[in-house]
């Protein structure tokens, strides 16, 4: 684990509550800056909710309460003071299905976070562009076609168009929710590749349900288990020397 | 080793399909021939009036049965005017409507009012009309006179182009309104995450996600109620006035090519005078697959290609 590195991310005895049933229950857990991380554990264990509730996403939903405190460069984000709004802003997310906006061009969807903070200037836009489309791996693929609807891109690369809008706006975090889950090996490959330059310029944490994936992009692993929080550390660690017998059975395939 | 794939049921079985599908086709048929039996029929039926005034029946505005001129463009002009009225008016305002209901109320209170909005589409067009007379007319009179009055033009009498307007804003805003919510509901979910998670706001996710998701099926929905706008016969001509001119302003009484044909065809004494209603007839029939079949176009072109 670089533990040379600051801390970007840290979280205090976060649960999250859909109505009165805990789904995440006193997670206390750090990331550092500049390095990938991944949530691992079965389905149903926590670990999108928990995700979900770094940038605020469970929000949207009625009847879900978040609770603990996640700092983000020493601020809560849930503080009173904090606008939602500004949160999304500076923690970018990547969804399980690609979900570029169908009735915008290639331009338009990268440009439309910029564009919802008031950006206006031309070259600033089209600067971003590229820089994000070069970022996501996908800039020689379409330069000549930016007009061109997002939705007429292959799957793979509908997602890296989205990781292209989320990078736009410069996050401090990049939350990646089984990024490559719908796509095929070749793509995933592609992504995988992605993530260790994307974390020369953004701290990413990504849930996801395949371990190779895991032991082969991130610097640490949290495995989560019915809510809980079962183990977190350098990724080497937790793969080789697991400390706790539900992770060594999670991770060699005893269950899950 | 022999594949043993089963056969389709010869015999009894693939006769009735037969028999199934002639009755089917029939029955079709029926359909496709009514309706180019009543084309035609409007046709030949209108032929002489379009035969007697050449372009100027669609074209010219003098319409005097007493002399024998029939010229039908103010009523041609009534029906676009009255129809695109009432788009105007009730655009807004079903998709106001249609957004409070699906992103904004909460259940309890979006599901009541939903109903609602749907059980003013299955009032009768008459009781509209009525309701026109006795309610919307008297309640919108001071502001006609206002109006009428700051901007010079003679007194309104109620019953007008701008009744008109109103009342059929107030008969469509159920179907635009209706179709606007089930099409926005139907967003994919992760469309309005995607823009929440760019720090948009809830309008912001509306105007940049929901809107444009839902752009093909609203226009669709404002396309259904344009075409219900232009049809809609009882209760304009129980609001228009039916003047058999082209109106002076927006106040004044006119008439449409629906409302001119309901309020005379019981007189029309000459065969002069009936076929130029039939032959208004169907003008309004071109109009009405017009309008359906640009709609067509439009709607393929704005929906969106699907994602993965």
């Amino acid at each position: 684990m670089n533990t040379d590195r600051p801390i970007r991310l840290q979280t205090e005895n976060v649960g999250v509550f859909y109505g009165s049933k805990d789904a995440v229950r006193n997670v206390n857990v750090s990331f550092r800056s500049n390095t990938v991380n991944a949530l691992i554990g079965p389905s149903g264990c926590g670990k999108t909710t928990f995700l979900r509730a770094i940038n605020r996403m469970h929000e949207l939903t009625p009847n879900t309460r978040v609770t603990g405190k996640i700092m983000l460069d020493g601020q809560d984000v849930y503080g009173s003071d904090v606008d939602p709004v500004d949160v999304r802003r500076r923690i970018g997310m990547v969804f399980q299905k690609p979900n570029p906006f169908p009735t915008m061009s290639i331009y338009d969807n990268v440009v439309a976070g910029l564009r919802l903070a008031g950006e206006k200037s031309k070259v600033k836009l089209d600067e971003t562009v590229e820089r994000s489309l070069r970022g996501a791996a996908l800039w020689d693929e379409v330069k000549d076609r930016l007009k061109a609807v997002g939705s007429s891109l292959s799957g793979g690369q509908q997602q890296r168009l989205c990781i292209a809008r989320a990078l736009a706006v410069e996050p401090e975090i990049l939350l990646m929710d089984e990024p490559t889950s719908a796509l095929d090996p070749q793509s995933t490959q592609r992504i995988e590749d992605l993530m260790e330059s994307l974390k020369q310029q953004t701290t990413i944490i990504i849930v996801t349900h395949n371990m190779q994936q895991a032991s082969r992009v991130s610097d640490t692993t949290s495995f989560f288990l019915i809510g809980d929080l079962v183990e977190h550390g350098a990724t080497e660690a937790v793969f080789q020397t697991p400390k706790d017998e539900r992770t060594e059975a999670y991770i060699t395939g005893r269950f899950g | 080793m022999k594949a043993t794939i089963p056969q389709p049921r010869r015999g009894s079985g693939s006769r009735a399909d037969a028999r199934f599908q002639a009755v089917i086709v029939a029955l079709a048929s029926i359909v496709l021939v009514t309706a180019l039996a009543y084309s035609v029929v409007l046709l030949l039926n209108g032929a002489s009036a379009f035969g007697r005034e050449g372009l100027g029946f669609v074209f010219g505005s003098n319409w005097d049965p007493a002399n024998g001129h029939f010229q039908a463009f103010p009523f041609i002009a009534g029906t676009f005017f009255t129809a695109i009225g009432a788009l105007v008016i009730a655009v807004p305002l079903a998709l106001a409507a249609s957004l409070f209901i699906a992103e904004y109320a909460p259940d309890w209170l979006a599901n009541p009012v939903a109903y609602l909005i749907e059980l003013l589409a299955a009032i009768p067009s008459v009781v509209y009309g009525l309701w026109g007379i006795f309610v919307l007319i008297p309640a919108t009179l001071p502001f006609q006179k206002w109006l009428a009055s700051s901007l010079g033009w003679s007194a309104p009498i109620g019953p007008g182009l701008f009744s008109a307007m109103l009342l059929l804003a107030v008969m469509i805003i159920p179907f635009i309104a209706a179709i606007s919510r089930d099409v926005i509901k139907l967003v994919p979910n992760d469309q309005r995450e995607a823009a929440f998670a760019l720090g948009a706001t809830k309008w912001e996710v509306i105007r940049y996600a929901v809107l444009p998701y839902a752009r093909a099926g609203i226009l669709g929905g404002v396309i259904l109620g344009l075409g219900r706008a232009i049809g809609e016969t009882l209760a304009v001509t129980m609001v228009i006035g039916n003047a058999n001119r082209f109106p002076q302003n927006l106040l004044s009484p006119t008439a449409t090519m629906s409302s001119i044909i309901a309020s005379n065809f019981g007189e029309a004494s000459s065969p002069e005078f009936v076929s130029s209603l039939i032959g208004i007839g169907f003008v309004l029939l071109v109009v009405a697959l017009v309008v359906n079949f640009l709609a067509r176009i439009v709607i393929a072109r704005l929906t969106p290609q699907g994602t993965v």
